[in-house]
């Protein structure tokens, strides 16, 4: 009885510890889950290819919105260019947004994209993005910085507006430290 | 079966609760321990309650008030609820299935003696610079990140209670797989057992998740990952994703083997077999199962697809099924029975009409577009405090007061018991059910200071929260006055209590079985026939 014991208490451990690895799996899970549905407004980057495909739709036209937050009161003015645009899916456009470093130091900052609603995010494509760059801004340095993108025709026909938000974080402590993993455009 | 000096060939003193492997002994350090930090968890609600008498910021400030509300939380749940079903599982499922002790008696002093350093560990954050955890139980990012020197103390201590309680479910399943008694099938093992068993699988299952979900805390804190970090590409929603994926299947932890106490309870005072055995084994396992697919029920409002939406609020609605089946088998098994009224049985019935109050303003908070006007308000919280409180609390109470002459081997004061009862169920509708109308109206949780029109609601509360918890100490005196003396309970204790802990001596001796018992006897009980005697004989 002692043994049989021992043996199930030994699969239990086992069953433990595989469940905490599947805690972990559930990341990359979430990942792949948040791909296939854009949840979190996390959009596609895009080959050239993939955008040469695309047919213009000049009969279509979709508000695009853009909108710029500062992380936990970073001391930077980050503003778009144009807040609004009007644009016909499989077109590219661009945008610039406008950053300045208001303080005397210089600062990383790293920007994060979203776009709403979820289920545009699968469809708007940024060919050319400042996104998930680690950007050094020294004191009082101000920067235009461009964004392109282009609209999938295959864009939900309900969607009329698509928000595009960019946060900005300031990561000079994690990049200083330099055990920064965060580069990983 | 008597009990001879012989038997007990264990150290004396403080050495022995140190070092025992007794399955009795360890049921009663645990209950012990999960009496004391009842006490501790109760002095924050208390805290708690007195700062929201009134409108305002009176007693304390609103960083040490989210504390309260955080550590009366984690106390509650990991420090009060799991070790006192631990200790319940201890102390029974070793006579209940025919056995001498549990599987794996070495594991089962580790277990125990974990807790009081873990919780040490987590009360000892209240005195440290930045204060205790404040960002709720939940411990979402970003915000419980922002805690002060506290954060790798608490995820420590959680790792601990997850390790006691991992071991001390593996020990539960080792010990009813491999100690039963011969004739005790799985289908013939008494309902707390079979509670137990599936919460222990509950527990093996979610709280390494929970383990691996607060080391990602930790490491994105102080290694520079970037699980929840959005800076990082991370996202915090992740966290709530696998919290919550623990603390669905936590939930039922907490309530799973109040049903088997419950179900233990109600055919003695009933004088009648229990309604449905099978049907209960099957809604149980159900229940478990289901409780790991309606996790972000608890996330309705964080934005998720509707699709995901619709499926959580169907899913979480389908667990009414089952509960269904199981209060629906309570209430037959008391249908046209020989039925009296001692403590054990008044705490069970109110468990059955309060449960099923907190449950139907869990349906409630199931409907997808009502729970935005209900997330995070105080309907939440009066929902969860009445499935916890007269649900998980009350079945624990009514174990107390049904085995405990089983194992003092006294009885305890009715005219006490009853006026611990009455009492505690009087307060805790005063001090809950206001919690409805001030959530329906508005009112957020977790916060110090709230707008006028909440006022009178709010004392209400306070005076039932404090009417409560006094009452409690009249629990601890019953508990304290039948240990050490009493009218001496008969082996059987109640008339017509069934079920192989019942055939030992009360006390019952140091090691329960060591001749394996008579399974079959005990289980004819269920039979029909002795419900006809007993309806002739009443």
């Amino acid at each position: 009885m002692k043994s049989s014991s021992n043996i199930s208490a030994l699969k239990l451990c086992f069953f433990a510890v595989a469940m905490f690895g599947f805690g972990y799996a559930l990341v990359p899970l979430y990942d792949v889950l948040c791909d296939i549905t854009g949840l979190n407004g996390k959009s596609d980057n895009v080959t050239q290819q993939q955008q040469a495909n695309f047919e213009v739709d000049e009969s279509r036209t979709i508000t695009v919105e853009f909108i710029t937050t500062l992380n936990q009161g970073m001391s930077w003015d980050f503003e778009p260019e144009t807040t609004k645009m009007q644009v016909h899916p499989g077109k590219s456009y661009q945008a610039s947004f406008f950053v300045k470093n208001k303080t005397n130091r210089s600062i990383v900052g790293q920007a994060i994209p979203s776009v709403a609603p979820f289920s545009a995010a699968n469809h708007f494509i940024k060919t050319e993005c400042f996104c998930f760059n680690n950007q050094l801004l020294e004191a009082g340095q101000s920067l235009e910085m461009p964004v392109v993108f282009v609209i999938n025709p295959a864009l939900p026909k309900h969607v009329k507006t698509v928000t595009l938000s960019y946060t900005y974080f300031d990561v000079s402590n994690t990049v200083n430290k330099s055990i920064n993993n965060i580069d990983n455009t | 079966m008597s009990t001879t000096a012989a038997d007990e060939h264990h150290p004396s003193g403080i050495m022995r609760w140190v070092t025992t492997t007794n399955h009795k002994d360890i049921g009663t350090l645990y209950l012990w321990f999960s009496f004391i930090m009842f006490f501790i968890g109760g002095i924050m609600a208390l805290i708690i309650r007195t700062e929201l008498f009134q409108p305002g910021i009176q007693f304390v400030d609103p960083q040490f008030f989210n504390s309260m509300t955080t550590m009366h939380a984690i106390i509650m749940i990991f420090g009060v609820v799991m070790p006192a079903f631990t200790g319940l599982a201890n102390w029974l499922i070793p006579m209940m299935i025919g056995g001498t002790d549990m599987a794996l008696p070495r594991m089962n002093n580790w277990s125990f003696w974990i807790l009081p350093f873990a919780f040490t560990m987590m009360l000892s954050t209240l005195f440290m610079d930045g204060g205790g955890p404040a960002g709720g139980w939940t411990l979402y990012p970003p915000l419980s990140l922002q805690t002060g020197d506290a954060l790798p103390f608490v995820i420590f201590s959680i790792h601990f209670m997850g390790m006691s309680s991992i071991m001390g479910a593996i020990n539960v399943v080792a010990t009813i797989l491999n100690m039963r008694a011969p004739g005790m099938t799985l289908m013939k093992m008494p309902l707390f057992v079979w509670t137990w068993l599936i919460t222990a699988y509950l527990l093996i299952a979610v709280m390494p998740v929970l383990a691996g979900g607060v080391t990602m805390l930790l490491t994105d804190k102080f290694f520079g990952t970037s699980f929840f970090n959005a800076a990082g590409g991370g996202d915090p929603v992740l966290f709530q994703h696998i919290f919550w994926f623990f603390g669905h299947p936590e939930v039922y932890i907490l309530i799973l083997p109040s049903f088997g106490v419950v179900s233990s309870i109600i055919p003695t005072f009933a004088r009648k077999p229990l309604f449905g055995y099978s049907s209960m084994v099957y809604a149980t396992a159900s229940i478990a199962f289901l409780s790991f697919i309606v996790w972000a029920h608890h996330m309705f409002t964080v934005g998720m697809p509707l699709a995901g939406e619709l499926f959580f609020m169907f899913a979480t609605m389908l667990i009414a099924v089952p509960t269904g089946v199981k209060v629906f088998n309570w209430i037959c098994t008391m249908w046209r029975g020989a039925m009296t009224f001692e403590t054990p049985m008044l705490f069970s019935i109110a468990f059955i009409i309060l449960f099923t109050i907190g449950g139907f303003s869990g349906l409630m908070l199931a409907i997808t577009p009502a729970d935005f006007q209900y997330h995070d308000t105080y309907f939440v919280v009066a929902h969860f405090h009445y499935v916890l409180v007269p649900g998980s609390i009350f079945a624990i109470i009514a174990a107390v007061y049904y085995w405990l002459p089983k194992w003092t081997g006294h009885m305890y004061s009715e005219f006490w018991g009853k006026t611990h009862f009455w009492l505690s169920t009087i307060f805790v509708n005063v001090t809950f059910f206001p919690m409805h109308f001030v959530g329906l109206a508005g009112m957020p949780r977790r916060i110090p200071d709230y707008a006028l029109q909440f006022s009178d609601y709010n004392q209400i509360a306070t005076i039932g929260a404090f009417g409560f918890g006094f009452s409690q100490l009249i629990f601890l005196g019953l508990v304290i006055a039948t240990i050490r003396g009493g009218a001496t309970a008969t082996d059987r204790v109640w008339e017509d209590a069934h079920g192989l802990e019942w055939t030992l001596s009360s006390p019952p001796p140091y090691h329960s079985f060591t001749t394996p018992p008579n399974v079959e006897d005990e289980w004819n009980w269920f039979t029909r026939e002795h419900y006809e005697t007993v309806k002739t004989r009443s």
